[in-house]
């Protein structure tokens, strides 16, 4: 197929922490990677610096984090700041889960740009990386082409 | 999505040759995406190219590359050399996205601030690299890693482009798949300067090496003497052998002469595959022309082979 002259999301998908539940961050990998984006798994069981550090080295666009665990507030306060002093603050963060709705105020205080509770329509996440990418500077058009 | 315009070229170039992890990592996303500015940034570091080792990991999907490469990056760092690594996977030609899950097996180094790892999506380039993977293995040169590891597309027989890239190729397989073997024979296989036999724990492993030996044995000249290593790669054991085996090499230790000159096939490559490219891109541009001719030949006006150099002149016209 012809190759699109607007750049796809990098997307780095990740667990942190003692929560090993990964199935729905598998799917959404995949249905990021149907829709075209360039999704980096990075897996589960990880610290906060190996999250900051991928972001960094792959220079993504946005940060997905997966949490069933309950412990969303602690980890997603600490990635966000570490983005930010990192240099980072231009990379985008949503969250995804078993997420209280109480606690959405307060993630999104924190940096957090979107959150998708439990029985989120994919679309709406979709919706959301449409919009996150509009929001962005557009893309230079390729200078080859 | 890449805010670096061109007038931060200069700082970016300077971050890369002072080896900055960030400034590196900026540095890729211009040149992948080719953005404002790629150009400059690449020609300010064509002087600090050619220092760094390249040993290319390449074999069929799951024979435990990734895993293969995690370790070697840990053998070595233990050798006290700083390691990049450019992880390839596969773009969907449906969609474009891709799933770069190469790094997900790499964790071990992962607050190591020597190494350095970047995935990369094909993006339509067959022969199982990126076509931007010329100029990051350049500057990730530049930016002063001894040794670059690069992963590819594990499709089978057409990984062909690694062999061109890297200073040493290794060709990675596993035991008990028959097909793994049959894949290896004609395309891959010929390419390889080192031949891993991973999964070694695994029965039908020893019976691995003999088919490979033997296979070997038929070559004539040059690759007869390819070596056959057995790895465990999730255990670690016959890693060290592999990066002995890569070290003491010949074409791991090329003179500059030879540099130069592997330096300018390479160039030869990436000049004739731009202009192909360039005709590609053309081509799709000018959609309606190719409609109107395949009309054309659908009325038998013309035949197809005429047809394709009305559609050259067009484009290049």
């Amino acid at each position: 197929m012809a190759f699109k002259t607007k750049l796809p999301l990098k997307i780095l998908l990740a667990k942190v922490g003692f929560d090993g539940h990964d199935r729905g961050v598998k799917i959404l990998t995949s249905i990021l990677r149907e829709h075209g984006h360039e999704v980096i798994y990075l897996g589960k069981y990880l610290m906060v610096p190996m999250v900051l550090e991928a972001a960094m080295q792959e220079d993504v666009d946005i940060v997905g984090l997966s949490f069933l665990g309950g412990s969303h507030l602690t980890y997603c306060e600490e990635i966000a700041d570490g983005l930010r002093r990192r240099g980072l603050s231009q990379v985008g963060l949503m969250v995804g889960g078993v997420i209280p709705d109480k606690d959405i105020e307060r993630l999104k205080n924190a940096g957090v740009h979107a959150v998708f509770t439990t029985n989120t329509d994919t679309r709406d996440i979709l919706t959301f990386l449409d919009a996150f990418a509009a929001s962005r500077v557009a893309p230079s058009t390729p200078a080859d082409s | 999505m890449e805010p670096s315009g061109s007038s931060n070229v200069p700082a970016l170039r300077d971050g890369v040759l002072a080896g900055d992890p960030a400034a590196l990592a900026q540095a890729i996303t211009l040149v992948e995406n080719k953005l404002a500015g790629w150009q400059p940034l690449l020609s300010g570091i064509q002087d600090r190219v050619g220092r760094a080792s390249v040993v290319g990991f390449t074999g069929p999907p799951g024979a435990g590359k990734s895993t293969l490469v995690n370790e070697f990056i840990k053998e070595q760092r233990r050798r006290k050399r700083t390691v990049g690594v450019i992880a390839v996977d596969p773009s969907s030609p449906k969609t474009g996205g891709a799933v770069l899950g190469d790094r997900v097996r790499m964790t071990d180094t992962a607050l190591d601030g020597g190494v350095f790892i970047r995935s990369l999506a094909s993006r339509g380039r067959l022969g199982g690299l990126s076509s931007a993977a010329p100029q990051i293995v350049d500057l990730m040169d530049a930016s002063g890693r001894d040794v670059i590891v690069l992963e590819t597309v594990g499709a089978g027989q057409s990984e062909v482009d690694i062999a061109g890239l890297a200073d040493v190729t290794v060709v990675v397989c596993a035991p008990g798949l028959g097909d793994d073997i049959q894949a290896i024979k004609a395309g891959i296989l010929e390419i390889a300067d080192l031949l891993v036999v991973n999964k070694s724990d695994q029965p039908l492993a020893k019976e691995a090496v003999r088919q490979l030996k033997a296979m070997l044995m038929l070559r004539q000249g040059a690759g007869a003497d390819v070596e056959v290593i057995s790895t465990i790669a999730t255990s670690g054991e016959g890693v060290r052998e592999l990066a002995d085996a890569v070290d003491r090499h010949p074409r791991a230790r090329f003179s500059a002469d030879e540099r130069a000159s592997r330096r300018l096939a390479q160039l030869r490559r990436l000049i004739t595959e731009g202009a192909l490219q360039i005709v590609r891109h053309r081509c799709e541009a000018n959609d309606h022309a190719v409609t109107e001719l395949g009309h054309a030949v659908l009325r038998a006006e013309t035949d197809l082979e005429s047809a394709s150099y009305t559609l050259l002149k067009v484009i290049l016209g």
